[in-house]
């Protein structure tokens, strides 16, 4: 099982502001690790460095190595298209296209170059299955997306992410805005996708962290403190910061 | 069981809701008396032969339909004109150029001219499409200078629907691996649609009752024929409603009345258009 992700001294600037201080941070192909940390830490900025989000934001800078997938990312010539279609990214809100279940599901394969329609719908049934969410809405394919619940919208916003078949899915809080039934059923998917996946997830929940993820990294003030295996960061910190974190004392 | 309570009101609140409900009833009568001086004078022209007779010296036997069919053309080659070019020149301003100074500025321009009397655009449209392009009096020199007085409201009312379209749509998109322009293709604009056809539509409303930039351009008044095409001599509704006023038989007063209802009635179903768009775009969110 190799790296994945591997990032090495990592700075990023918003403008004048720094946001990332050196980060060096690396996944392992497959696993499930949690970034965790106070509210403005940095954790989203990371996480989409890793497809390159944040170049919409004009006055970002970036410097340090991100390496995913082998490729360095942010060379000359990387192409854009190709690397967000392996790294798969579910936002925080559910943000499906008006459009109904099917579009949505089948925009990704669509442009970039599926036309078969039979592919099409196999990709479409397949990824709802992967999302837990093809027996709700087998029969309403054609049913507008926005007329589901919110936690059947970020499922079908994660059939979406897979429907490209990515081979890393990074989660910005992808339970945060839901019932904890629905955050069952988000954490639920998160089990059986790993392994076949690696996720990234960010979580302000520390216990969800503790059920989902292999691996944690603790983030302060745009820092990376500590990182290691979720058990033993949750146990035994190593770092005065992240103790104060994980009882509570501050964030 | 909840009691209505009564609002105790002073003098001043009275007055004001008095004034309220006085200006309305004004507005209402005035109105209403309009449509029924309208009604009484013309209503009784309206029929097959109005609809389909041509100019004659005859009040009784002229008709609307160069007119009807002279608006039809004009305001229809306006639209296939100014729709893609106001549409494209809001997805340039909103999603391609760099926000500062000058995407300010050219908002500014551009709403400046939405308000510009149309007569100007008629002398523009004489000087450059009539003269200088040598298009003559006719159907698509109109057309084109009537595109000019309705782009910059089609360009501000799309640049209002893409605005519209919130953000995290667009972020899902480009996160699947979609270029900005497959975003603005198959996300922005199918999203901001409803906008932009119910702001065609205020368009179409907006010429079709021009005349000053037509008859600027030289729209003729007396025609026996409809248009043909693009290069045919042309009139519209709202010329012919003018041109009949301006004559001294009562004949031809009762044919304007006439003329009015059927742009009015146009104008209803316009509206009505645009409002079923509405409604249909709303409830599929």
């Amino acid at each position: 099982m190799g790296e994945v992700v591997t990032v090495t001294g990592l700075n990023l600037w918003y403008g004048e502001r720094q946001a990332l201080h050196s980060i060096s941070l690396a996944a392992t192909e497959g696993e499930v690790l949690a970034l965790i940390g106070p509210s403005g830490c940095g954790k989203s900025t990371f996480l989409r460095t890793l497809n390159r989000m944040n170049d919409l934001i004009p006055s970002v800078r970036i410097e340090g190595s991100v390496v995913v997938l082998g490729e360095d990312i942010y060379r000359n010539g990387m192409e854009l298209a190709e690397l967000r279609r392996r790294v798969g990214l579910v936002f925080q809100r559910s943000n499906p296209f008006p459009k109904s279940i099917y579009e949505n599901v089948a925009y990704g394969p669509k442009i970039h170059g599926e036309k078969r329609r039979v592919e099409l719908d196999e990709i479409v049934e397949q990824s709802l299955r992967r999302a837990d969410l093809w027996d709700e809405v087998k029969d309403r394919l054609g049913a507008s997306a926005l007329r589901l619940s919110g936690g059947q919208q970020q499922r079908l916003c994660i059939a979406r992410a897979l429907a490209v078949r990515p081979k890393i899915l990074l989660m910005d809080e992808p339970a945060s805005a839901l019932d904890p039934r629905s955050t069952a059923k988000i954490e639920e998917l998160i089990a059986v996708l790993r392994g076949e996946y690696t996720i990234l997830i960010v979580t302000h929940n520390m216990q969800q962290a503790g059920r989902v993820s292999d691996r944690t990294a603790f983030f302060c003030d745009g820092a990376l403190i500590e990182s290691g295996v979720t058990s033993d960061i949750f146990t035994n910190p190593q770092k005065k910061e992240t103790q104060d974190y994980i009882t509570g004392r501050f964030g | 069981m909840k009691q209505k309570e009564r609002v105790h009101l002073n003098g001043g609140e009275m007055l004001f809701r008095v004034a309220a409900a006085l200006s309305f009833l004004l507005c209402i009568a005035t109105l209403g008396a309009m449509a029924a001086d309208l009604v009484v004078s013309g209503g009784g022209r309206i029929g097959w032969q109005f609809l389909t007779g041509v100019s004659s010296r005859l009040p009784d036997r002229a008709g609307v339909l160069p007119a009807l069919a002279g608006t039809v053309w004009v305001t229809g080659v306006a639209m296939i004109v100014a729709l893609p070019l106001g549409v494209g020149a809001a997805v340039y301003l909103e999603e391609l150029c760099r926000r500062g100074r000058l995407s300010r500025i050219l908002e500014i321009f551009i709403s400046n001219l939405a308000g510009v009397p149309a007569i100007l655009f008629g002398m523009v449209g004489l000087q450059i499409f009539v003269r200088w392009c040598g298009l003559g009096r006719t159907v698509i020199a109109g057309a084109l200078t009537m595109a000019l007085v309705v782009l910059p409201l089609i360009i501000l009312v799309s640049r209002e629907a893409i605005r519209a379209v919130p953000r995290d749509i667009r972020e899902a998109s480009l996160a699947l691996g979609a270029s900005k322009m497959q975003t603005i293709w198959y996300q922005v604009i199918p999203a901001a649609l409803p906008g932009i056809l119910t702001g065609a539509i205020l368009g179409v409303c907006r010429i079709i009752g021009e005349a000053a930039p037509l008859l600027a351009l030289g729209a003729l008044t007396y025609l026996t024929k409809t248009p043909t095409g693009l290069n045919s001599p042309f009139t519209t509704l709202p010329i012919q409603i003018f041109n009949w006023i301006s004559r001294p038989q009562i004949g031809f007063h009762r044919n304007a009345a006439a003329a009015i209802i059927v742009l009015l009635f146009l104008l209803f179903l316009l509206n009505v258009t645009a409002i079923i768009i509405r409604a249909r775009s709303q409830s599929s969110r």
